[in-house]
């Protein structure tokens, strides 16, 4: 009987990968738990092993393919059918004998050209690696950023550039860390600190609030701490609560701290770089499910963007829907969809939550006359209640309506995958609300 | 593997013996005007005296040389003075005035001075260690051959970013010598009743990082240890552990009543093991001053102090445009 091998999900946020090479040739005998193939996903690089037992008779792709989405099927097994030992199903299928059409690269590369092309993570290594050559104070330390090249590849080739004194591996130790990269930072170095998820930030809130956000202040301004904080922030895939939030609202409350949520890869290079330039501490919010996004590179190499600057997505002169980091692929969606509903809306990215952009807001507001706030984050003392507030206080006049929010529901995220749909703001949800304002 | 210096028999030279106690007195008539001026309301908050324990930062600094750094939690004052900081600035932002070290914005905790290479004032207990084990960090990067002294209380020895710290600093060989100052009590608790460990000194043991008791009330021992301990980490052999087991003569703060122990606890270490007097004793024994110059000496010293307390007196309070300066640079 023959059975198809798939191609594994092996991070929650996977959807495709690339065949590194093979680890097995075809008529092997396979037991099970053999490695078969290398795999490099989103994340990092691993191998696959065998759940079943039988004789490789074919693969479906070759070694070095790319772009192979998850459940492709990736070989073809043999198993024997008197001591059949399908054990556990994972990531296996019994099929018929029919043969299959080998998968070609043709079909699974994106026609446009890849290399003019960068994704979030490339962009946000590239603005690393550029303020690293300019600059050798600049430095980075986290949990697997050297060796292992970045728990989600965000470091990948750093460490072999730069070397180990600059691209430093630490010990899971959150606090000790950011503290030990505040002292650094007093001293004149520019640390680059990674932390693996912002879910690990809290360990070290005390550290970024009490000694890096307060102490140009309390010492009159003698002692400033240039660091950057960076890492994903917000919900990820199925991690449930301990690992799945939006902290953005925690930092943007405090005076001291600048905090950055960019959406568009070529906006996080060039905040990133402003951010690593800036003399203060800034809390750089990335999202995990963005960084496999693309959009096409410039090749200028100082492309800074300023901080504090929102930027329009889209036009529109109905509805301005305000947000910022992956909710603004929602608001561009559900854009697109109301758009054939003769609802025009002016999309709005505020890139920099700390120090925000209120001149951007309030313009909008004036031309728009309605505004829906769209986060991830919890809604009470969240950014959109802030944002809320900024209009009331400043835009009250040329208000048509009261400007609704759609946020994250205030409940600790769930795993189900229909609860964890329920808990973060939806398409559908916006659609209704942006109705409902205008009619 | 750990040592225990109980009172070294090195003699400390002429001058030394001068200038420590100069620098120690120093410390002693500053705090003991800035208690009155807390008595009289002129300076408000928080308020951590360092009385009884000058012979710790006094002996250490003579052991650094200029490039080295400090770093330290909130019991503060004697560590600016210690490493040059103005008495007329440290006083004028305790009063809270424009002229102190932070223009009055940061108080008794949080002062700081590039110039003198002090890099506060913490008023998070345990937080000056991760923070001087960067600094340390630095140091190693930049190849200058600094080290850094990380100051941190008994209290703060129970904190857990003490040993992520240690972790990273042996793991890393940084140039840091952290220094215990183990005064007996965390605010009301004594050492006795927080601490699984007693011996704060083999607390980096299982990092590898070596450690040594020192009697921290006598000057001599201080400098003998500081100075063996600052060649071995700048010769690059990694961190190393003091504890100084020093006594603290004031409350925790002002507003501490002290009840956690007895009147005759203080007293028999104020009559028996004070580091000024006992000096003092050891300058008139050698003879390296005259009763007559060391009065002398008193007097300059109180005019020094008295002249902060008049400068901070005069400092006018911060403008109220000061408000919002400094909150990012």
């Amino acid at each position: 009987m023959k059975t198809e091998i798939y191609m594994p999900a092996m991070s929650p946020s996977m959807t495709e990968g690339t065949l590194t090479k093979w680890l097995v040739k075809v008529g092997d005998q396979l037991k099970i738990g053999d490695p078969i193939a290398e795999i490099e996903t989103d994340k990092a690089s691993m191998e696959v092993e065998s759940q079943i037992e039988g004789i490789i008779s074919e693969f479906l792709v070759e070694n070095g393919q790319d772009q192979i989405a998850v459940k492709t099927p990736i070989a073809i097994i043999e198993t024997n059918s008197t001591t059949e030992k399908l054990k556990g199903k994972l990531f296996t299928n019994t099929i018929d004998d029919q043969p299959k059409k080998k998968i070609t690269k043709d079909r699974v590369i994106d026609q446009d050209k890849k290399q003019d092309k960068i994704s979030v993570r490339e962009a946000i290594r590239d603005a690393i690696a550029e303020e690293m050559r300019s600059d050798k104070n600049v430095f980075v330390m986290g949990e697997e950023v050297a060796e292992y090249q970045g728990a989600y590849k965000v470091t990948q080739g750093l460490l072999q550039e730069f070397g180990a004194s600059r691209v430093i591996d630490t010990p899971i130790t959150e606090n000790g860390f950011a503290g030990l990269a505040i002292g650094a930072s007093f001293s004149g170095l520019k640390p680059v600190v990674e932390f693996m998820t912002f879910n690990f930030s809290l360990q070290a809130m005390d550290h970024i609030i009490n000694s890096a956000a307060k102490t140009l202040y309390m010492g009159g301004g003698q002692l400033n701490c240039p660091i950057v904080f960076r890492g994903p922030n917000g919900a990820a895939a199925r991690v449930a609560a301990q690992h799945s939030q939006d902290l953005t609202a925690w930092f943007s409350h405090i005076p001291g701290l600048k905090v950055i949520s960019p959406f568009s890869a070529r906006d996080h290079k060039g905040l990133l770089k402003a951010a690593i330039r800036d003399p203060n501490p800034v809390i750089f919010l990335e999202n995990e499910i963005l960084y496999s996004e693309q959009e096409p590179m410039i090749d200028d190499n100082d492309d800074i963007i300023p901080i504090g600057k929102a930027k329009i997505l889209k036009e529109g002169s109905d509805i301005t829907l305000i947000s910022h980091s992956i909710s603004l692929k929602m608001c561009l969606e559900a854009s697109k969809k109301l758009a054939n509903k003769n609802i025009d809306c002016e999309v709005l990215d505020l890139r920099t939550i700390k120090p925000l952009d209120t001149k951007a807001i309030i313009s909008s507001i004036r031309k728009t006359n309605k505004c829906v706030v769209v986060e991830q984050g919890w809604s009470q003392s969240g950014v959109s209640s802030e944002i809320t507030s900024v209009i009331m206080e400043n835009a009250f006049d040329w208000l048509d309506a009261p400007v609704l929010r759609l946020t994250g529901k205030d409940v600790p995220m769930p795993y189900a995958e229909n609860l964890e749909n329920l808990a973060l703001p939806s398409e559908d949800e916006l659609i209704k609300i942006v109705e409902s304002l205008v009619k | 593997m750990i040592n225990r210096t109980k009172k070294t028999n090195r003699k400390l030279s002429k001058s030394d013996a001068i200038e420590a106690y100069k620098r120690m007195l120093l410390i002693r008539r500053f705090e003991e005007k800035a208690g009155q001026s807390y008595g009289l309301g002129q300076i408000g908050g928080f308020c951590h005296l360092y009385i009884g324990q000058e012979a710790v930062v006094v002996g250490l600094q003579m052991c650094i040389r200029e490039g080295d750094q400090v770093i330290t939690t909130y019991r503060d004052h004697g560590h600016m003075l210690a490493c040059g900081m103005s008495p007329n600035g440290v006083m004028a932002e305790l009063y809270g005035r424009a002229d102190g070290y932070s223009k009055g914005k940061g108080g008794s905790m949080h002062m700081f001075s590039k110039e003198a290479n002090f890099f506060g004032g913490h008023g998070i207990v345990g937080a000056s260690v991760p923070l001087g084990t960067g600094l340390a960090f630095s140091n190693k990067y930049k190849k200058n051959k600094a080290i850094t002294l990380t100051y941190f209380g008994d209290g703060a020895a129970n904190q857990g970013q003490v040993y992520e710290s240690f972790n990273m600093a042996k793991l890393w060989e940084l140039p840091c010598i952290y220094v215990i100052e183990n005064n007996r009590y965390a605010m009301g608790t004594s050492v006795q009743r927080s601490s699984a460990q007693k011996d704060l000194s083999q607390r980096g043991i299982s990092f590898g990082i070596e450690g040594e008791q020192v009697n921290g009330m006598d000057i001599e021992s201080v400098i003998d240890a500081g100075r063996r301990a600052v060649t071995k980490v700048r010769n690059n052999e990694g961190p190393y552990i003091l504890e100084m087991l020093t006594y603290r003569y004031r409350g925790h703060s002002m507003s501490d009543p002290a009840q956690y122990r007895t009147r005759d606890e203080v007293k028999e270490v104020r009559d028996h093991s004070d580091p000024i007097e006992s000096l003092k004793n050891s300058i008139i024994e050698n003879s390296y001053l005259t009763e007559e110059k060391l009065q002398l000496l008193n007097a300059e010293i109180k005019q020094i102090v008295d002249q902060s307390a008049q400068f901070a007196a005069d400092s006018p309070l911060p403008d109220s445009s000061e408000l919002f300066v400094d909150v990012y640079q």
